[in-house]
């Protein structure tokens, strides 16, 4: 049981796929120019990463080992449609706001790696396990961005909306001077390589914390050494 | 649009790389020296404007007289890989010089989203066969200036004390940042001053 927990929150954390491994760079930044157009990619990943992985995963003993990366891409390409028209059909805002960067999940590196490194060799629950958690963390990362983005770059933070709610919550001082260079491409990578910045200091200090953990005495010693 | 609105519109104004971060992962890969930035630009803007041609042909030749439009990604993704195979066997046999300069990239052209973004930007912009075939060669081109100002600046960086925790893919990506906000010169507007649109 706690192995498949471990599947689970590795994408959360400890092997988050935007700011550990770097995967799907290209519409990590594009669309996080408000929190509704990275939920939408978040939730549209999701679902393909999950039901790639669990083909991918059933197929695995059928598909010939040298045509493999094509077989993939068609799985992948089917689901990227589905997607494409659910979205055309009940969320048409959030369709017209991500454009080409939904087509373009079918090249998001993260889920062809996930069905490469990950779905070819396990189970079909790991692998969904995998996809999920996997899928969580990306939406979590993109929600992040997208949220320093929107409430320093606009002043508001835009949720669903729900009924007769906007769905736009306004922030007081941030909305009638915002930054507006952090809703444009120049932002997004200068917030990357600040948020990449401190994913690494936070790796770093985990790492180090871990180690001294393990040898406490040699740490000790060492710093004996040292003074 | 003009053909040289065309050049100037995915050459400056929507640079793949600084505007639409289209190919950010060998932006940030393959950018540490010029010379395989140089190599890396070259392969992808060859295929670009070869994919951009054949995407057309397929779109309208085949997709659209059997009105199946919604399979476009599919068909997309499905060429492009097939043509990347193709023109790696194609250089092999007729330029091992050339396929020695670009061979060890043209595998990582498949999933190089600016590919497949043009391929579908010229559909959605409903380009005819030259219009698709210069995008797609200008998009290419403005992928080989940007990741070729960073791979020189890459060089540089790593002569310069930079903080421990912004070596690497940190200190990259502030400098795209700052590379970017210089090409936000460039816009819409530029077109209709030079009177192109």
């Amino acid at each position: 049981m706690s192995r498949h927990i471990k599947e689970l929150t590795k994408g959360l954390f400890r092997e988050n796929p935007t700011f550990i491994i770097m995967l799907g760079m290209c519409p990590t930044l594009a669309v996080t120019t408000q929190l509704v157009n990275a939920l939408g990619m978040g939730a549209g990943v999701l679902f393909v990463l999950l039901f790639s992985n669990i083909f991918i995963s059933l197929l695995k003993n059928i598909i010939p080992n040298s045509v493999r990366i094509p077989c993939y891409v068609v799985v992948i390409a089917s689901f990227v449609t589905v997607v494409e028209m659910v979205f055309h059909a009940f969320l048409p805002s959030v369709y017209e706001a991500l454009g080409v960067y939904l087509p373009l999940i079918v090249v998001n590196c993260i889920i062809l790696g996930r069905a490469e490194a990950f779905a070819s060799k396990n189970s079909v629950l790991d692998s969904a396990l995998d996809a999920i958690g996997m899928g969580l963390g990306f939406t979590m990362s993109l929600s992040l961005i997208s949220v320093i983005r929107e409430v320093i770059g606009a002043g508001t933070i835009t949720f669903i909306p729900i009924g007769d709610w906007d769905g736009v919550v306004h922030i007081p001082f941030m909305e009638s001077s915002p930054v507006r260079v952090m809703t444009l491409a120049a932002g997004a990578l200068l917030l990357m390589g600040y948020l990449k910045a401190f994913f690494q200091w936070v790796t770093e200090r985990n790492a180090a914390k871990a180690k001294a953990l393990e040898n406490p005495v040699q740490e000790a010693k060492t710093e004996e050494v040292t003074e | 649009m003009s053909y040289i609105g065309i050049i100037v519109t995915y050459v400056f104004i929507s640079n793949f790389i600084l505007v639409q971060f289209m190919g950010l992962c060998p932006f940030i890969g393959v950018s540490k020296n010029s010379e395989s930035a140089i190599g890396m630009g070259l392969a992808v803007t060859f295929v670009t404007g070869v994919a951009s041609v054949v995407c057309w042909c397929v779109y309208e030749g085949l997709l659209v007289p059997l009105n199946l439009q919604y399979l476009k990604t599919i068909a997309f993704i499905l060429v492009i890989a097939a043509l990347v195979q193709l023109v790696e066997m194609v250089l092999k046999k007729m330029s091992p010089a050339l396929y020695k300069a670009l061979g060890i990239f043209l595998p990582l052209i498949t999933t190089n989203c600016a590919v497949l973004g043009i391929a579908l930007i010229n559909v959605d912009e409903s380009f005819n066969l030259l219009e698709s075939f210069t995008s797609g060669v200008s998009a290419g081109l403005g992928f080989t200036m940007a990741i070729v100002l960073m791979s020189n600046i890459r060089e540089r960086l790593e002569l310069k004390p930079v903080r421990r925790l912004f070596k690497g893919v940190p200190i990259a990506f502030i400098s795209a940042g700052l590379m970017a906000l210089a090409f936000m010169a460039f816009d819409k507007t530029l077109l209709y001053n030079l009177g192109l649109v």
